[in-house]
């Protein structure tokens, strides 16, 4: 089976935003972000599970996202591609999952793999958008995936519980963090990573016109970055006896009883 | 006018309060006719609720092939009418299978989709859109280019608002793609009785140090479960072995954006701020006055967490009891 | 009062010592094994790269890793920390002409200073003690000048490994083989978690420990090679800030004086650094040696009461903290000197040895020059007919290092230190008198007492301590978070310490640790490991900080 797992790199420790661009710093080390390290993870077990196949890393990011992808081949994946192109940068929904789509197809995999969401954006949605440009089933939050044969048994965390839904083979899966626990890659992991192969792929080698990309591509736009909306004239209280009252009464002002 | 589309979800018998507060929420922008979707099998029912909230049409999708909540039909019709009605701007709520059709329906029309909105508003004669990001430190202000524009909320962003009204409704066409009907849902959600997951949950009640001890849990747990809520800890108590570490909120546990946090006997140290600054009323109850979380909750209280919470709980009991 | 020393803590480094284990197959060899991508390190693999680009042969022979360099944090400058004042000497002869100062992340040169005599409302400019003095020097963040080194490093060929904690020694037939890496996936009481990923050996024919102060390994190394000197090392906490600022520093600060107490029975010996990064951001910070008596006594607190002088608050208005970190600075200087810093297939560089002129306030420039020539040392004992595992094979390493400006600046201040240990006055006095006649006087060398020695005494220091505001002052939990630190809260502890200990050590160390590891309770004391930033201080007071699991611990950028 192949197995193509999204991953994406995002900037290192404590966000900060580029007041220049309104949009994130990106310029610090990158890092793979956490939540892809758990779609990683199945896909690892999955193919130790069967003995055979191929993990390949799926990327949109700068020439520095390499960095990332080379830990993610620490654990064990396979292979890299990366899609890195200067028309890119700053590309919205549509336009990644436009991209990405386009990557996926290229290499063809039975299962796409994602992770729950993207630290940096805090995105819980590419998938459904690439799964939908891909033609393909599409089951998110999965906190387990059974493979059998030419279909997959997921069961899929949601508000009210666990479903159960079986998708056929080829499918795009969006894993949540409950699935596993991610690997640590073996020192001999990390060293072997440099010899894996690492593809990067400009978008017009992928057919993607530049227009279709990057924040000319995009459709939602980022005007301005404002201070939250104060919350409102706090208080505070000594309990006279009294504060349980005090309490609901306020809970009832607020109307979240 | 225009129109805005408001896709209502249900869950048995009932829309989602979450739907519900969209469809308010649209239906005071007052700048385009409301209209809501309701999409699955057997679900004529709901549009009359849909009117009582400022709908002023209902589209309905009633079709078995739609009964289960999967995400893929429901971007086959949503496209559909959005093309065939000219609908400018639809509106979700978020939540797992909405935020998978908000995405879909954005590929299926090459429609902007901005997400994680905490509020929509008209400025300079665009429609803006709101999104707290870096931990809810700052709010991001996001448009769109062109139409149809698509906006998932936040869950629990908006409260539903009765107005009284009614709207009329229209059935609308179900023509599935072979692959969207490929998925097929083997065995549907069962309520959990345990009550809401940390991640889900419109209310959580929170434990620290300041508890006193492992036993004192219960005066949290009481209180989580006659509000609706799930219960979450401090990496403090964690440590120490109080309490589960699944139920950590913080820089090293889980973040959460709760409509209401509850934090008894918590110091408010940073590192459990980062987890939960996002919430939507913070009280905080805590015995030392100084205590940093009174820097940051919308009511302090300065009191015994063991003689407020029981009462509290007693006095919200009493009140749905009514 | 009970002292340090009474309740050593139950550390043996034979548990730190191990033959190769791992079966030949599985087990990574590589030529050239460096242990920490710190200054001395990343110069040790930079100049080793150098050599071997003009000596394939021997390249070839050390294998398809010729050099690999381990750091125990989550990225090539996450644990390294200093002021600093950059003496450019010893990058200019690592990189032979081939790197210009303004090519290297420098903040600029100093271009003046100023030594202030504080108290506590005022500040009395003082001349600039001659072995202070930085003409020439550049301004750093070592952090980043890390990130640089390394970016060279690999450039030159080395592999770095980061997130890699070297937990053991490896050593057989009385030679130094390697390393074993630290386990991942451990739980609370050590047991293995889902993910548990076991360490492996790492097995090179020459280790080079660079592990900078309080060095795991190196302790390790010199107990069971017996190359420690006839003085033990000492050491001071060093804690620091780095803040946004609005209006530029147009130089380089030092204080001394308030707060810090001058009375001999105190023993507060130690100063405040402000220097300018840039145009729009500074570094603050206190520096107290840690054989300080007063169990109050918090450096993190000193630094907080610090800004609040008229002098060093006009500087921050308007300005946010951006960063936080703390470390220990060696500071025995060449009188601690380990007696020997080789052994077979073994080299010591850096601040693990111990390599810091503490009047001058300067560690990096010795720590680059010991790196250069530890990596001339090795390249020389694997010429054909050589192998560096014999002894004395490594013996030209101390030859060179004696040889060089790191000894002669050494021996020159080597008493100034201890003088200190008189107290403020008399230590000045005395340290006036050694630079006056370049380090012949005493005649006879002072000598140093172990930090653990020092008898304690408790006064009301704390209640003078500010409550923090959020904006110019903090407690210690906002500057962990401010330290990048977010190691995850379920691993074993890294800290190895009696807990059954009496209230007033239980205080020392609770006042002691910048980064609230440590509560002191009714029964003796509480540990929150995950808290740690590994600034070492543990060490020199009463317990044994080793590795913790690798990429824990600060996230330092621009420290």
């Amino acid at each position: 089976m192949k197995i193509a797992v999204c991953v994406k790199s995002v900037p290192e420790g404590n966000s900060r935003i580029d007041p220049g661009t309104n949009r994130l710093d990106r310029s610090g080390e990158g890092a793979l972000n956490a939540f892809d390290a758990n779609a990683l993870e199945e896909a690892l077990q999955l193919k130790d599970a069967t003995g055979e196949g191929e993990v390949v890393l799926v990327s949109l990011g700068p020439a520095k996202a390499q960095d990332a992808l080379r830990k993610a081949l620490a654990m064990g994946a396979d292979r890299a591609v990366l899609v890195t192109d200067e028309a890119a940068a700053g590309s919205d929904l549509v336009a990644t999952s436009s991209v990405l789509a386009k990557a996926l197809e290229r290499e063809g995999a039975d299962l796409v793999l994602f992770g729950q969401q993207a630290r940096d954006s805090d995105g819980a949605v590419l998938w459904a958008a690439v799964a939908d440009r891909l033609r393909l089933p599409v089951v998110s939050q999965a906190a387990e995936i059974t493979h059998d044969g030419g279909k997959l048994t997921v069961k899929r965390q949601t508000e009210f519980g666990y479903d159960v839904i079986e998708a056929p083979l080829p499918a795009v899966v969006a894993v949540s963090d409950a699935i596993n626990e991610p690997r640590y890659p073996s020192l001999k992991g990390i060293m072997g990573a440099k010899s894996k192969p690492q593809e990067t792929v400009s978008l017009a080698e992928l057919g993607v016109e530049p227009e279709r990309a990057g924040e000319t591509g995009s459709l939602t736009e980022v005007y301005a970055l404002n201070d939250p909306p104060a919350r409102g004239d706090s208080r505070k209280i000594e309990d006279d006896g009294n504060a349980a009252q005090a309490i609901l009464d306020f809970l009832a002002e607020k109307r979240l009883l | 006018m225009s129109t805005t589309l408001v896709f209502l979800e249900h869950h048995g018998e009932e829309l989602l309060k979450g739907s519900l507060g969209v469809l308010s929420k649209a239906a005071a922008l007052g700048d385009a006719d409301v209209a809501g979707v309701v999409v699955g099998s057997g679900v004529r029912g709901l549009a009359q609720q849909a009117g009582k909230f400022g709908a002023t049409k209902v589209y309905i999708a009633d079709d078995p092939r739609l009964e289960a909540p999967l995400a893929q039909p429901r971007v086959d019709v949503l496209a559909q009418l959005v093309r065939d009605k000219g609908i400018e701007t639809v509106l979700f709520g978020n939540s797992v299978l909405a935020a998978d059709v908000a995405a879909g329906l954005a590929a299926r029309l090459d429609a902007g989709l901005n997400w994680d909105l905490a509020d929509l508003v008209q400025q300079d004669g665009k429609l803006v859109g709101k999104r707290p990001a870096l931990q809810d430190s700052v709010y991001v202000d996001v448009g769109w280019k062109s139409e149809p524009r698509l906006a998932l909320f936040r869950s629990g962003s908006f409260d539903p608002v009765e107005t009284g009204g009614s709207a009329d409704s229209e059935d609308v066409p179900v023509a599935l793609e072979d692959f969207s009907a490929s998925a097929r849902m083997v065995d549907q959600a069962h309520e959990s009785s345990e009550g809401p997951s940390i991640e889900d949950a419109p209310v959580i009640v929170a434990g620290g140090r300041g508890l006193g001890g492992p036993e004192n849990f219960t005066l949290v747990e009481e209180l989580a479960k006659a509000l609706g809520g799930a219960v979450g800890a401090t990496r403090a108590v964690v440590d120490a072995g109080w309490y589960p570490y699944s139920t950590q909120v913080g820089q090293t546990g889980k973040t959460v954006s709760p409509r209401l946090y509850i934090a008894c006997g918590i110091s408010g140290a940073i590192q459990h701020k980062v987890g939960m600054q996002g919430s939507g009323v913070i009280v905080a109850i805590n015995k030392d006055p100084n205590a940093p979380i009174f820097e940051f909750a919308d009511l302090g209280v300065v009191g015994d967490v063991h003689a407020i919470v029981p009462k509290l709980t007693e006095l919200v009991n009493a009140r749905k009891g009514s | 009062m009970t002292k340090p020393a009474d309740i050593p803590p139950p550390f043996r480094a034979a548990d730190y010592i191990a033959a190769p284990s791992d079966p030949a197959d599985e087990r990574i060899e590589v030529g050239i094994l460096i242990v920490g991508a710190g200054p001395a390190g990343l110069a040790c693999a930079i100049r080793l790269g150098q050599l071997l680009e003009d000596a394939p042969e021997i390249r070839e022979r050390l294998g398809e890793v010729p050099v690999a360099v381990l750091d125990k944090g989550k990225q090539v400058g996450s644990h390294l920390l200093s002021g600093a004042v950059v003496n450019p000497r010893a990058l200019r002869r690592l990189f032979r002409g081939r790197k210009r100062i303004d090519e290297m992340p420098f903040y600029g040169p100093v271009e003046d200073e100023s030594v202030y005599f504080l108290t506590k409302n005022s500040s009395l400019r003082i001349p600039a003690p001659p072995t202070m003095k930085n003409e020439g020097n550049y301004v750093a963040s070592l952090s980043r000048l890390g990130r640089w080194l390394a970016e060279q490093a690999e450039e030159a060929g080395a592999m770095l490994l980061p997130e890699t904690a070297a937990e053991k020694l490896l050593l057989s037939d009385g030679r130094a083989r390697g390393v074993r890496t630290g386990d991942k996936g451990r739980g609370r009481d050590g047991q293995p978690l889902g993910n548990f990923e076991p360490g492996a050996d790492i097995v090179a024919r020459v280790t080079v420990l660079a592990e900078g102060t309080q060095g795991h390994l190196t302790g390790v190394a010199l107990d069971r090679f017996g190359l420690a000197g006839e003085n033990p090392q000492v050491w001071a906490l060093g804690v620091k800030e780095v803040w946004k600022v609005t209006r530029p520093l147009d130089r380089v600060i030092h204080t001394m004086g308030w707060p810090l107490r001058p009375g001999a029975k105190f023993r507060e010996f130690g100063g405040s650094f402000i220097y300018p990064l840039g145009e729009d951001m500074l570094t603050l910070g206190m520096v107290v040696g840690l054989d300080y008596r007063d169990v109050e006594l918090s450096v993190h607190d000193l630094l907080q009461e610090l800004k609040t002088h008229p002098l060093v608050r006009k500087l921050l208005e308007g300005g946010e903290r951006v960063e936080w970190g703390a470390k220990t600075i060696p500071e025995g200087g060449f009188l601690a000197l380990p007696k020997q810093l080789h052994a077979p297939g073994l080299l010591i560089c850096g601040d693990a040895a111990g390599l810091v002129n503490v009047p001058a306030l300067k560690g990096i420039h010795y720590a680059i020059e010991s790196g250069s020539l530890a990596a001339e040392a090795a390249f020389a004992a694997l010429q054909p007919g050589q192998t560096p595992s014999t002894p004395g094979a490594l013996s030209v390493y101390d030859e060179s290092l004696k040889q060089s400006f790191v000894w002669k600046d050494l021996y020159e201040v080597r008493n100034m230190r201890p003088a200190f240990g008189r107290g403020f006055w008399l230590g000045g006095a005395l340290a006036g008198a050694m630079t006056a006649t370049k380090g012949h006087f005493p005649r006879r060398d002072l000598h140093l007492e172990r930090d653990v020695d020092v008898e304690l005494i408790r006064t009301e220091r704390a209640k003078d301590y500010p409550a923090p505001d959020g904006k110019l002052t903090f407690d210690k939990l906002s500057s962990v978070f401010a330290s990048g630190n977010k190691t995850r809260d379920d691993q074993p502890n890294h800290i190895v310490i009696r807990r059954d200990v009496p209230q007033e050590v239980a205080a020392l160390w609770e006042r002691m640790c910048p980064a609230q590891v440590y509560e002191a309770t009714e029964t003796g004391v509480e540990v929150t490991p995950s808290n740690c930033v590994q600034c070492g201080a543990i060490t020199a007071k009463g317990g044994r900080l080793t590795p913790p699991e690798g990429g824990s611990g600060p996230e330092y950028k621009l420290t």
